[in-house]
């Protein structure tokens, strides 16, 4: 009897060690260890972020309607809330000067529109021409005949609405535009290859663009060539510049590479004494040329190239051909996303007796032509034609109209914001799939700070404010790229599983393997001490 | 620019006008045939740009000049560059000073302008931009290799700020310079390997040679000799020793098609002069090697305190080619007999010592002059890892101590900044000075190591610079060319002349661990505390009983044998 009790309590009091073992380890062991192998994760707005994800844009902008005098009857005129209706410009003979003395009489900010309504019949604009767009944020439009007499100004209204969607949808933003500045970020349903080619072209929003100029001259024994690239930039390029500064920052360089050569031969035309390069080989230009462009040191913006290539005297002149075996009158292609080539034939200034090499100035006024419409279409500005009825004004000096600019800051605008959502929502989901990775405070506060600008861009889209929302979205893009290309991300990122394992496991299995045993035995025997309580209670 | 019309006027009267709108290419190879057989090839290509980059305005045009230099001066407000990338070691005793000299494995050092406010972190973008552009490891310059020199590394160019807290220098002596490095080093002169000298620059044959160093200097200089325009001069370098018995068979025997597997058609069209020049000082009646085609043009000029001459290829003129229109300049050796001058400086390094604890770097410096003493500018540069004893510093020169007038000794940080140690050391006349420090290895953290540790580790060469007195006292030449009031008194450069002599870097072994032991090391204490944690959780949770003893083994067979007799067990 007393070694049974004895026995019984040693076994208890074996069991209350194993007991309180575990506890130990439950409680102190398991979260020591968990707070000392666990990677910094600080916190990031997720829910806000996921809002992000499926965001909807609402862009609105303001459009000034204004009643020149013969346009609205007096009765509509009564209802008109503030006196908007005046007389305008009578000693203006032609739509550019109403326009130019339109926009001295109101300064509309960034993203707006007013449209003029003038009478049938004036003789401002051209017989067949029903609205005309100014250089500035202008429009002209010429009232219909039969919504003049007997209806009231919510009619008339409701009559012009048509025709100012319309010029909205040329001067400010339309629906392609929208969904091409998509494109990249948002799938969508395939349209005709002639638009995806065109929303291919036009290079991606960025915050700055570097353009290089580069003279290719693949013959120096035959040809000095110089061109006076300082004076054709002041003169050409930069007043454009100038005029986009508020979307990007640009900056210019240029350089000359000597023995540069094409990656194709030109075919020899017989018929033409020419030499020739067909359209279908223009896509194998590039790459040998590329190789000595020269990467740019100094940033990591996207290059424009632009190249002249001065052909060598053995293969001159050379003419680039299109798909109908036609001379491309400007001698010039360009490449989405890349830049553009212009061949300069100088076989004209060999002469009789020449005296190799040859001295060649080169005529920059024709060349930056070519550049300045090249650079434009890489930058998106999209001279689709105007609807029926149109008539648009002659570019200015400056190379690019005010909407012409609001355009391109819509598309920009929303496609920075697609961009960055884009960002976050990867990074949060990448950060959300992979528990290794550190979130350290900086990139959790890049994180935010992304998020609220992209929050702000978006208000400020909805409320019309063109400019800060382009400001903002510029901010959200600059911050989320930050966050994602941190490299304090990639430092745990490939520990692998295995080598804690193979760490851990001398250790735990050892001390868990009787802990756990011990724990079953004290659960058999429990059991099976209540069984015998019941048989004994049978 | 000059107009089209001016230029074809210009055109008669100069027959080779290249210099377009301040912009000039020169290139030219000089070719020095060694005593030993060997073969010494440097090739010097300069662009001279005339701009104003410290004005700091955005928009830049090159011409002959890359423009990727160009783009990294004016973002890191660069005033000086010099950056060498070297295969091999240049033997001084053997083959004399070299024209450009530069350390095993590569080099850089930069000086900023003094409007850069935070020069580590330029440095460090810097370091990571060249890196790109020249293909090389540069990326692996940081704060742990890189140090300020004070005295040792001045400004080559114009200005005269000498405050050297804008200056940078680091060495990776581990570098391994190949084709890589060469193709972007290749592309920056105007006409590629197109045209011109470049042509002969084929890395199949300039990596199978005893020693290939490239290097590319930046720096302002002045236009004219009143200095009153400045340009940006560009001057690439490359520099090879062909070995007689690796690359000529062991034949005495050179040509340009050996050396290169090419021969000179043309000069590069937009060079404004393209020489060639082969030093044949020691061979004055051609009684130790011929050179063919022979050349009727002659020039002499005093290098590193030498008057040299030397047969000069001009390769703009037609006639140089003959009438193969090719040039293969042959140069054939008639005795191994002469001897080389003993250059009159130079050094050596080594580190003695045993065991992995301590250690004791020797510099070794000879002046070879037999009665001119001179000084000269220590530079060493030694990573953490290896702990400078600096109390133990000796230089002893003929058996006598002999102090350093001037030392600059910078102390390291584990893992931030290496030692730098600067001395001013005359040597005496005909001697032997040798520096000995002492120093402790360190452990280095298991991540620290390289991937292959018991290579060992690499210790920079250092570096001594020093104005050595020339052998010739006066250019006597100078007198045809320059005014005759300014040549009366022999000039100072003249009287010396400025050597920087690299030692070898040295190959430092450091106490490596066994690499699997980290993982050892877990298994075993956790096996330890696993063992007895599992006897004292057996102690306290199992219950003990007192059991009767089994019977011993021979009993329980005897049972066994009596069961099977019948007989009752014991």
């Amino acid at each position: 009897m007393l070694t049974a009790s004895c026995c019984y309590t040693d076994r208890r009091r074996g069991q209350l060690a194993a007991l309180s073992i575990a506890a130990v380890v439950i409680i102190v062991g398991v979260p020591l260890w968990w707070r000392t192998t666990e990677t910094y994760r600080a916190w990031l707005p997720v829910n806000q972020i996921n809002e992000l994800a499926n965001l909807q844009l609402q862009l609105s902008a303001d459009v000034e309607v204004v009643f020149a005098r013969g346009t609205v009857t007096p009765e509509q005129q009564k209802k008109v809330p503030t006196q908007v209706v005046i007389s305008l410009c009578l000693f203006c003979s032609s739509p550019l000067e109403a326009d130019l003395s339109l926009h001295t009489l109101s300064e509309s900010p960034c993203g707006s529109l007013v449209v003029y309504v003038i009478p049938e019949s004036s003789t401002l604009l051209p017989e067949d021409v029903d609205v005309y767009i100014g250089q500035r944020r202008t429009a002209l439009l010429r009232i219909g005949a039969q919504m003049r007499v007997g209806r009231t100004l919510e009619q008339l209204l409701a009559h012009l609405e048509p025709r100012i969607k319309q010029v909205l949808q040329v001067m400010s933003f339309s629906h392609t535009d929208i969904t091409a500045a998509l494109s990249d970020r948002v799938r969508l349903s395939p349209g005709n290859k002639e638009s995806i080619a065109d929303s291919m072209r036009a290079f991606k929003s960025s915050p700055g663009y570097e353009i290089t100029f580069s003279l290719l001259n693949p013959d120096p024994k035959s040809h000095r060539v110089h061109w006076d690239i300082e004076g054709a930039v002041q003169t050409y390029i930069q007043p454009l510049l100038t005029k986009l500064a508020p979307l990007a920052n640009f900056s210019i360089d240029s350089q000359t590479l000597y023995y540069a050569m094409l990656g194709v031969n030109p075919r020899y035309d017989s018929s033409r004494s020419a030499y020739t390069l067909n359209s279908d080989s223009l896509a194998h230009v590039i790459n040998p040329v590329e190789a000595r462009l020269g990467s740019n040191a100094a940033s990591s913006n996207p290059v424009l190239n632009f190249l002249l290539y001065v052909p060598d005297a053995h293969h001159s002149p050379l003419h680039i051909h299109d798909h109908k075996k036609q001379e491309v009158l400007s001698n010039a292609f360009h490449s989405p996303r890349w830049g553009g080539i212009m061949v300069y034939n100088v076989n004209g200034f060999y002469g009789p007796e020449a005296v190799f090499p040859v001295d060649i100035n080169i005529n920059m006024a024709k060349v930056m032509g070519v550049f300045l419409a090249q650079l434009r279409l890489l930058l998106g500005v999209q001279s689709s034609a105007p609807p029926p009825g149109f008539l648009v004004a002659p570019c200015s000096s400056t190379g690019l109209a005010d909407w012409e600019l609001d355009r391109l800051m819509w598309s920009r605008t929303v496609e920075n914001v697609a961009t960055a959502t884009t960002t976050i929502t990867s990074l949060a989901q990448l950060l959300d799939q992979i528990g290794n990775i550190v979130i350290n405070d900086n990139i959790a506060q890049q994180v935010s700070s992304a998020v609220t600008s992209l929050q702000l861009a978006v208000a400020e889209l909805e409320a019309g404010n063109l400019g800060f929302a382009l400001q903002y979205s510029k901010e959200a893009i600059l911050a989320s790229e930050r966050a994602f290309f941190d490299p304090s991300l990639l430092h745990l990122l490939y520990f692998p599983d295995d080598q804690k394992f193979a760490i851990y496991i001398p250790l735990f299995l050892p001390m868990c393997v009787p802990i756990l045993l011990s724990l079953l035995k004290i659960v058999s025997e429990a059991r099976q001490k209540r069984r015998e309580r019941q048989a004994k209670k049978d | 620019c000059a107009t089209g019309i001016n230029m074809q006027a210009a055109h008669w009267l100069a027959p080779r006008m290249t210099r377009q709108c301040g912009n000039d290419f020169q290139e030219e190879l000089v070719i020095r045939p060694l005593h030993s057989g060997d073969i010494y090839a440097s090739f010097q290509f300069r662009t001279v740009w005339e701009t104003d980059f410290m004005r700091g305005n955005k928009v830049s045009h090159y011409r002959l000049f890359p423009k990727s230099l160009g783009q990294v001066i004016s973002k890191f407000s660069v005033r000086e560059l010099h950056i060498s990338f070297t295969q091999g070691y240049w033997r001084t005793m053997q083959w004399g000073q070299p024209f450009q000299p530069s350390p095993p494995g590569a080099e850089l050092w930069v000086w900023f302008q003094d409007s850069v406010t935070d020069v580590d972190g330029t440095w460090k973008e810097l370091t990571n931009v060249l890196s790109g552009i020249f293909c090389a490891s540069l990326n692996f310059i940081d704060s742990t290799n890189t140090v300020q020199p004070s005295a040792s590394f001045k400004p080559l160019g114009i200005g005269n700020e000498t405050d050297h807290r804008f200056l940078r220098y680091a060495t990776l002596p581990r570098e391994i310079v190949c084709t890589e490095n060469l193709t972007p080093w290749k592309k920056l002169l105007p006409c590629g390997s197109k045209a011109g000298l470049a042509v002969l620059l084929k890395s199949e044959k300039l990596f199978h040679s005893s020693f290939h160093s490239q290097a590319v200097h930046i720096r302002p200089v002045c236009q004219d000799w009143q200095c009153k325009t400045t340009s940006w001069e560009l001057r690439q370098t490359l520099n090879v020793v062909f070995d007689l018995h690796n690359s000529a068979q062991g034949k005495r025997e050179w040509s340009l098609f050996k050396m290169f597997s090419r021969t000179l058609t043309e000069a590069c069209p937009l060079a404004s002069s393209s020489k060639i020049y082969i030093d044949i000082t020691d061979n004055p009646q051609g009684e130790q090697f011929e050179v063919s085609p022979a050349t009727p043009l002659l020039s002499q000029a005093v290098v590193l305190g030498d008057r040299r001459t030397f047969s000069v290829y001009d390769l703009t003129q037609q006639i140089t080619f003959g009438t193969v229109r090719s040039l293969n300049l042959l140069i054939r050796w008639k005795s191994s007999e002469g001897d080389m001058l003993r250059p009159l400086l130079h050094a050596e390094r080594y580190v003695a010592g045993y065991g992995l604890q301590t250690g004791e770097i020797h510099t070794l410096m000879y002046n070879n002059h037999p009665y001119r003493s001179f000084p000269v500018l220590l530079l060493d540069s030694v990573p953490w890892y290896l702990r400078l004893y600096i109390h133990t510093l000796t230089v002893t020169s003929k058996g006598k101590d002999n102090k350093p007038s001037y030392i600059h000794y910078q102390p390291s940080k584990d893992r931030l900044r290496p030692h730098l140690l600067e001395m001013l050391v005359q040597l005496p006349p005909n001697s032997v000075t040798e520096v000995t420090v002492q120093f402790e290895r360190a452990l280095l953290k298991w991540t620290e190591y390289t991937p292959d540790p018991n290579h060992g580790f690499y210790v920079g060469s250092s570096v001594i610079s020093s104005l050595v007195p020339s052998i010739v006292a006066m250019d006597t030449n100078s007198t045809r060319e320059r005014p005759l009031f300014s040549s009366f008194f022999p000039c100072k450069e003249e009287s010396s002349y400025f050597v920087r002599v690299y030692t070898e870097p040295l190959l430092v072994n450091l106490p490596t661990p066994d690499f699997s032991m980290p993982y050892n090391v877990i298994c075993l204490t956790c096996t330890v505390v696993a063992v007895g944690y599992g006897s004292l959780y057996n102690l306290l949770t199992r219950s003990f009983q007192i059991e009767e003893p089994s019977p011993g083994l021979a009993k329980r067979i005897a049972n066994i044998i009596r069961k099977m007799r019948g007989v009752p067990p014991l």
